[in-house]
């Protein structure tokens, strides 16, 4: 019986296979682009760290790109990134936690269900818009309410361009963590409220340390999210490296460098162009390295409380 | 809890002298909490209303009542046909036009019309009350004009039939629509196709190995990867190494492809494993195969979900901006592309470009191409709601 049943169908046998085969194909489409990003920054990078020394590309504070002897110092172009990543997570991680805070253990669910949409609709604002909001309406507000405190803003205050960006990583944070602190077992509150704790006390001291690692992944995603966020800064912080501690000073970042490297005229193997790949190769590891920390977090978290809904 | 309200005094032994300062602290933690949520409401429609308020005015363009005069002189040098108080009044891009409109109706060949004619920038500012910058003889036209009505705001659709131009009164989104349409086109053709086969095969077929474990850390790993990479992704691949054409909705939809596939394998994933397993099972008992059995029953009872994740990875995808100008669709388009392999540019570059002008009229020209941007995107996701909630099944 088993015996006709396949032989009756062997063009359907072959067929199967050819289909299963374009499959695996298929599936390994997402490998290749992983590889494929990889090696197009690498390639392009030890280029461009043929003509100039790595390691004064990440320890040298002036960066001199179209000049006669032209330096790449990338220093002040990590410290501008750094401060617009700071300030971004200063807004968005207090906001993003509370936000989820409040949705999964204070809100009622007719309010969670009016509220979660908002912030999804924040989460679905494209970053241009964004970059144009920080550019044309919040970096003007800065500069008027730096000059009511006495202080001087720049109009590419890295301000701007970090509060903004915390807005658009709100969302990230929010939605993540608010799933994590679903996922804490009901009983845990029970037995804490059951001792007596105040529901604040059992949020802070039960609650939330049982879902930390669900919530430092969503902070990091943040991190690594606002590290290559690209068109608000583009739009509102400068161009110019400039180490300062000052947020009111203009700054530039990585990823503007990039896009400013990219859009110019200059041949593409001259060393300004290719600087772009050096800058890529670092925002590629810093970011896989948060990414996978990250992954990692959440899977542990997952298997702690055997959830798979996240 | 009880206990608060009813013991003031210390007779009750459990009594504790704390909890009315551990009370305040709890509505203080509840009180900050609900604090960041409002903030972000309030952002969002401090951000909405401030978008609108500048948009809205760039549907309605200042005209201008004068005297045209069609001759030989004037079709040459256009700008003869305009009395030459009015000269600088009107818009350049509307002067050009005066030799076809004689080509198209010969009749007004020397002749003299009044009519109602796009006005320069500037004088559309000056009535909108934003800076503007105008002569002092001009002003003075341009109020005399005012004082005797020949001076209007009035709707227009030219943000929806033009394209850009360099002369803001005539910019419109029109070639940056229909280039984000055949970009998106490209990116669909290709995200959607592979994005499924991969969910099929990780979810219906794979074992749990270490080749599907390594897909499986990579498509989350890549869902989060900075977008500006997938540019020089595309910069150095498609461009460089496979020599595709610069600037093209080719190699634009192909990069943004590569950034929706993430998006669209996990929703369908998803989908196929909320198809329970019965339903494979009576398949296997009726001695289908397993492809017959994906093919005929699991994949379009999943359907309706696998289309809801690719209809958000299409809007995700729509907004996306910074690996595009990595592969230079910010080009200047002024006409609309008509295939896959011309420059063309999207709507989000295309606002990106206007933002950066140094003319007053483009930033209400880019809010109001916000406007028309976010309606599509917040259009596409009530669709992917809508086929939700109308397919799903409750198994």
């Amino acid at each position: 019986m088993k015996h006709s049943f396949t032989s009756k169908n062997k063009n359907t046998q072959l067929k199967e296979d050819a289909i299963k085969t374009l499959l695996i194909v298929a599936s390994t489409i997402s490998i290749l682009t992983t590889f494929g990003i990889l090696f197009s920054i690498l390639f392009e990078a030890i280029e461009f760290f043929k003509m100039k020394s790595f390691w004064y590309f990440i320890s040298g504070t002036e960066w001199s790109p179209g000049t006669e002897n032209s330096k790449f110092g990338a220093l002040p172009i990590f410290a501008g990134t750094f401060m617009i990543t700071a300030i971004a997570l200063s807004v968005a991680i207090p906001v993003g936690l509370g936000s989820a805070i409040y949705m999964s253990e204070y809100a009622s669910l007719q309010t969670r269900d009016f509220l979660k949409p908002m912030l999804e609709v924040l989460a679905g604002i494209p970053t241009v818009v964004y970059g144009f909001f920080a550019a044309i309406t919040v970096a003007p507000l800065i500069v008027k309410g730096a000059a009511f405190f006495g202080l001087e803003a720049t109009f590419n205050s890295a301000l701007a361009s970090g509060v903004v960006m915390g807005i658009m990583i709100i969302p990230v944070i929010s939605s993540l963590s608010d799933d994590v602190i679903r996922a804490v077992p009901d009983s845990q509150r029970k037995a804490a409220l059951g001792l007596g704790l105040t529901q604040a006390e059992t949020i802070r001291d039960i609650v939330i340390p049982s879902a930390l690692p669900g919530i430092i992944s969503a902070s990091l995603l943040g991190l690594s999210k606002a590290l290559g966020e690209t068109m608000i800064v583009v739009m509102a912080a400068g161009l110019r490296p400039n180490l300062s501690w000052n947020p009111l000073d203009d700054m530039t970042t990585v990823t503007v460098r990039i896009v400013d490297a990219l859009v110019g005229d200059q041949a593409f193997n001259s060393p300004e162009t290719l600087s772009a790949f050096g800058l890529g190769l670092i925002l590629f590891f810093v970011t896989l390295v948060l990414n996978i920390i990250s992954l990692n977090l959440i899977r542990k978290f997952k298997e702690k409380y055997k959830v798979n809904t996240l | 809890m009880i206990l608060t309200k009813n013991n003031t005094n210390n007779t009750n032994p459990f009594y504790d002298e704390t909890l009315k300062k551990r009370h305040k602290k709890a509505a203080r933690f509840k009180g900050f909490t609900l604090t960041s949520l409002v903030f972000s409401v309030l952002f969002l429609i401090f951000f909405l209303s401030d978008i609108i308020g500048k948009g809205i005015p760039a549907f309605k363009q200042a005209y201008i009542n004068i005297e045209i005069t069609y001759n030989e002189k004037s079709l040459k040098n256009t700008r003869l046909s305009v009395e030459k108080k009015y000269r600088k009044l009107v818009s350049r891009a509307w002067l050009r036009n005066i030799p076809r409109q004689v080509k198209e109706n010969p009749s007004l060949m020397n002749t003299k019309t009044h009519q109602w004619v796009l006005a320069d920038d500037q004088v559309d500012q000056y009535l909108k009350g934003h800076y503007y910058k105008l002569k002092e003889k001009d002003l003075k036209t341009v109020e005399e004009l005012k004082k005797y009505s020949f001076l209007r705001l009035s709707f227009t659709t030219i943000f929806f039939s033009n394209g850009d131009s360099k002369i803001p009164e005539y910019a419109g989104i029109k070639s940056a629509f229909i280039g984000s349409i055949l970009t998106l086109l490209v990116t669909m053709a290709f995200a959607f196709p592979i994005g499924v086969m991969t969910a099929i095969y990780l979810e219906e077929f794979a074992g749990d190995n270490k080749f599907t474990r390594i897909i499986e850390i990579n498509i989350n790993n890549l869902a989060a990867i900075p977008s500006i990479l997938f540019g020089l992704l595309g910069l150095a691949i498609f461009i460089s190494l496979f020599g595709m054409p610069r600037s093209s909705p080719l190699v634009g939809g192909l990069t943004l492809a590569l950034m929706t596939l993430p998006i669209i394998i996990v929703s369908s994933r998803a989908a196929l494993r909320s198809v329970p397993d019965s339903i494979r099972q009576a398949g296997f008992a009726l001695g289908l195969t397993k492809i017959q059995v994906t093919k005929d029953h699991v994949l379009p009872l999943a359907f309706p979900g696998i289309l809801t994740g690719s209809i958000i990875g299409l809007a995700q995808a729509m907004g996306e901006t910074a690996p595009l100008i990595i592969i230079g669709m910010i080009a200047f388009i002024p006409d609309s592309p008509s295939s896959f392999v011309e420059a063309a540019t999207v709507m989000p570059a295309q606002l990106f470009t206007w933002a950066g002008m140094p003319e007053r009229m483009y930033i209400e020209k880019t809010a109001a191409g916000i406007m028309v941007l976010l309606t599509l995107l917040i259009s596409l996701n009530a669709v992917a709601i809508y086929l939700r909630k109308k397919y799903e099944v409750k198994w």
